[in-house]
C-alpha cells in the first residue's frame, strides 16, 4: 500500500545523541559494530564475574538457564541441543543481544570491549577458536558461523498449504480412532485446586 | 501425591456431582418438593447489596475465582522470562477480558509513565523523529479486533499429549479490541523517500525493557495493516500488555508484537536479532529450520467441555463450545468430530469471522452418555484446512516448537470427565 500522503508535522527531529543512544542494533554484515576488541582470556574474567552464575563457568548452562556452548550436529536429534556454536547463524547476534540484553536483570552494563571480550570466550567455548583468539570490529566480518547455512526462509505455502487446502472428508474419513497417548501418564499440569484455593 | 493431575479433573468432577445433586433437588421439585431457593425469601431479596461508591474500578465476582491466569513452573528457568495462560476454558464469545489474558515477558513486565515514553523512528528515513505518548494521540485513529496468539501455543504438544487442560494446551493467545494509529501514519511522518525502493527494506522494531524483543517486518507488511496501539478493549493497555503503546501485528505470531514500543528502523535487511535466529526458528526433522515463520496458520479448539470444563449435567442437550481463528484471515467454517475424525458435523459460527481475529463457534447436541473422542477442525477464507498433529509431524518432524496448530482431541469419559489425547 502507498504511503498516507500528507505529513501532520507531529513529533520533532531526532538529534544524533539521540539515535546513538538506542540504535545500538548490529546487522548480520557488522555494520552498527562500534571499534573495540577483546580477547579469549578477558573474555573469560569477565564470563566468570558477569555470566556464568547462570550459564556455567564453561558456558554449558546452570540448571535451567541456557546452555551457550556445545550440541554440535544434534540438530536431527530427537532431542537437539541448540547453542549458539550448534545453531546461531550469525555471530552479529551474539555480540548484540549480549550488548543489549545481557546480563539478565543488569542489562546495558557491558563496554564494547568487555562485549568483545565475551563473545571471543563464548566461540572459544564452542571449540570456535583457539585460546589467543582476539574477536574486533576489525575482523569480525570474516567470521563465519557454523550453523550459518542451516536456516531456510518460511516455506509453508509451496510445502504445506496446497495439500491441506480444499473440501475435507466429512463420513468415513477413517477406519478407526483408538487413543494411542493420555496426557494423564505424564502427570506435569499445576494442581489447579490450590491455585483456585480462595473459593 | 503421584497423581497430582488427577487434582484437576476430581475436583472438577465433584464439583460436577454436586450439580447433578442439586439438578435432582430440582427434580424433585418439578415431583412436588418445593424449591426453597424459591419459596423462602432470600438475603439479598430482603437487605441491600453494595452501594456504587464500593468499587470504583471492579474485579468479577468472588464466585469466578477459577477464571485467572495460570503458570507452568517447569516450562521455563525463570517467571521473568516467561508464559502464563488465558483461562480460556471459562471464556464464551471471542473478547479476552485484559484481566485474565495471558503474559508473556522476556524481561518482565516494566513500568513505564506515558510522560516517560518516547517513541523514536530512525534509519532510512527522510528525517527521523521522536514522538512523545501525547503527540500519538493526535494521530487518526482506527479500531480493529485481533488476536495475539504465541508462536509457541500448543509447543509443549508436539510430541504427545502432555498438559490436561485447554488453558494450557491453548491459553497463549488473547484477543482484544485495539484503538490505535497505522504504522505506516508514524512512517509516513518520517518519510520514505530516502528509503527508494521499499520493495526490499524492513522495519526493525523495539521494546523498552531491558530484552527489547528486537524484530525485523518486511516493509510490505508495515505498510498494510500494522497498528501502534495505546488502548485495548475499550481502556489503556495493561502494563503487562505493554502500557502505554504496543504493536500490534494482525494475523503474525506474538512474538513479534512487541511491547513498551520505543524504536522502529527502517533497513535495508533484516537484522536477524536473537529473537529471530536462536528464538521463533522452527527445527524440521532433517535439523535445517524455517526462519520468519511469521503467519499463525488457521487452528481452532473445543473450550467446552476440556479437561477443566467436564460435562456436570448428565446426558441429553449440550453445548460444545470453542475458539477457531487464522492469520490468513476470516474463518468460513468449522467442523466437529465426536468420534476422533471418523465423521464430521459442521458447527455454528457465533458471529461472522473478523479477519484475523478469534470467532466462536457452537455445536448444540444430544450427549447420549457415552464415550467421545471431540475434536474441531477450522477452515478459513483461503481454503486451509486445520491439519491433524499426524499431519504436521509428517512434514516438520516434532522439533519445530513453534507453530504446532494441530487438531486437538478430548476423551470425555462417560463420567463427564474429559482428557487430553491422541489418536491414531
Amino acid at each position: 500500500p502507498a504511503l498516507a500522503g500528507d505529513k501532520l508535522g507531529l513529533g520533532r527531529e531526532a538529534l544524533p545523541e539521540e539515535i546513538a543512544a538506542w540504535d545500538v542494533d548490529v546487522l548480520p554484515d557488522g555494520r552498527g559494530l562500534p571499534e573495540g576488541r577483546g580477547d579469549v582470556f578477558t573474555g573469560e574474567e569477565v564470563f566468570a564475574a558477569a555470566c556464568a552464575s547462570c550459564h556455567g563457568d564453561f558456558a554449558e548452562g546452570v540448571d535451567n538457564w541456557p546452555v551457550l556452548a556445545g550440541g554440535f550436529d544434534t540438530l536431527d536429534d530427537k532431542d537437539p541441543v541448540k547453542t549458539v556454536g550448534s545453531y546461531w547463524p550469525y555471530l552479529s547476534t551474539v555480540w548484540d543481544y549480549v550488548h543489549r540484553s545481557m546480563p539478565f536483570g543488569a542489562a546495558q552494563t557491558l563496554s564494547a570491549d568487555e562485549t568483545y571480550a565475551i563473545v571471543a570466550y563464548i566461540l572459544y567455548s564452542n571449540d570456535l577458536v583457539d585460546d589467543d583468539f582476539e574477536l574486533s570490529h576489525e575482523n569480525f566480518a570474516e567470521f563465519t558461523m557454523y550453523n550459518a547455512d542451516g536456516f531456510i526462509i518460511d516455506d509453508r505455502a509451496e510445502t504445506e498449504y496446497a495439500i491441506w487446502s480444499g473440501e475435507p472428508c466429512m463420513t468415513n474419513c477413517k477406519d478407526s480412532a483408538e487413543i494411542t497417548m493420555r496426557a494423564s501418564v505424564l502427570d506435569v499440569t499445576p494442581d489447579v485446586e490450590e491455585d483456585s484455593a480462595s473459593d | 501425591m503421584d497423581d497430582a493431575l488427577k487434582a484437576p479433573s476430581r475436583r472438577a468432577f465433584l464439583k460436577g456431582t454436586a450439580a447433578v445433586a442439586a439438578g435432582s433437588v430440582a427434580g424433585a421439585a418439578a415431583a412436588g418438593t418445593p424449591d426453597p431457593l424459591i419459596t423462602e425469601v432470600q438475603d439479598w431479596a430482603s437487605a441491600t447489596g453494595a452501594g456504587v461508591d464500593e468499587t470504583p474500578y471492579g474485579l468479577p465476582i468472588r464466585f469466578e475465582a477459577d477464571v485467572v491466569r495460570r503458570n507452568v513452573e517447569w516450562l521455563t528457568a525463570s517467571p521473568i522470562s516467561s508464559i502464563n495462560f488465558t483461562p480460556i476454558h471459562a471464556l464464551d464469545g471471542t473478547i479476552t477480558p485484559q484481566g485474565c489474558a495471558f503474559e508473556r515477558h522476556h524481561s518482565g513486565a516494566i513500568e513505564l509513565a506515558k510522560e516517560d515514553y518516547r517513541l523514536m523512528i530512525n534509519g532510512l528515513v527522510d528525517t527521523p523523529l521522536v514522538f512523545t505518548y501525547e503527540d500519538l494521540e493526535r494521530f487518526p485513529r482506527e479500531n480493529h479486533v485481533y488476536f495475539c496468539e504465541c508462536a509457541a501455543n500448543t509447543g509443549m504438544e508436539w510430541a504427545g499429549a502432555q498438559l490436561n487442560g485447554v488453558q494450557f494446551t491453548h491459553g497463549m493467545i488473547h484477543n482484544m479490541e485495539y484503538t490505535g494509529v497505522p504504522l505506516r501514519a508514524l512512517l509516513n511522518e518520517a518519510g520514505l523517500d530516502a528509503a527508494g525502493d521499499l520493495s526490499d527494506k524492513w522495519v526493525y522494531v523495539e521494546g523498552a525493557d531491558a530484552s527489547s524483543n528486537g524484530r525485523s517486518i518486511p516493509m510490505e507488511k508495515a505498510l498494510d495493516d500494522v497498528l501502534v496501539a495505546f488502548k485495548a478493549n475499550g481502556e489503556a493497555l495493561r502494563m503487562e500488555h505493554g502500557y502505554p503503546v504496543r504493536l500490534v501485528v494482525p494475523g503474525w505470531e506474538g512474538n513479534m508484537w512487541v511491547k513498551w514500543l520505543r524504536r522502529i528502523e527502517v533497513t535495508d535487511m533484516a537484522v536477524e536479532s536473537r529473537e529471530e535466529t536462536s528464538k521463533y526458528t522452527d527445527v524440521l526433522e532433517d535439523g535445517t529450520a524455517r526462519k520468519w515463520t511469521w503467519v499463525m496458520d488457521a487452528k481452532s479448539v473445543i473450550t467446552s467441555p476440556s479437561p477443566q470444563s467436564p460435562i456436570t449435567h448428565g446426558p441429553g442437550p449440550m453445548v460444545i463450545s470453542g475458539l477457531a481463528w487464522s492469520g490468513h484471515g476470516k474463518i468460513t467454517r468449522v467442523d466437529v468430530s465426536k468420534d476422533g475424525g471418523i465423521t464430521w458435523e459442521t458447527a455454528r459460527l457465533g458471529k461472522q469471522g473478523d479477519t484475523k481475529a478469534l470467532t466462536r463457534f457452537y455445536l448444540d447436541t444430544e450427549w447420549d452418555g457415552s464415550d467421545m473422542l471431540l475434536q474441531a477442525r477450522a477452515m478459513d477464507e483461503t481454503g486451509y484446512v486445520q491439519p491433524t498433529k499426524a499431519q504436521l509431524r509428517e512434514q516438520r518432524g516434532e522439533n519445530s516448537v513453534y507453530h504446532n496448530n494441530c487438531i486437538q482431541t478430548w476423551h470425555i469419559k462417560p463420567n463427564g470427565e474429559a482428557e487430553n489425547v491422541e489418536v491414531s
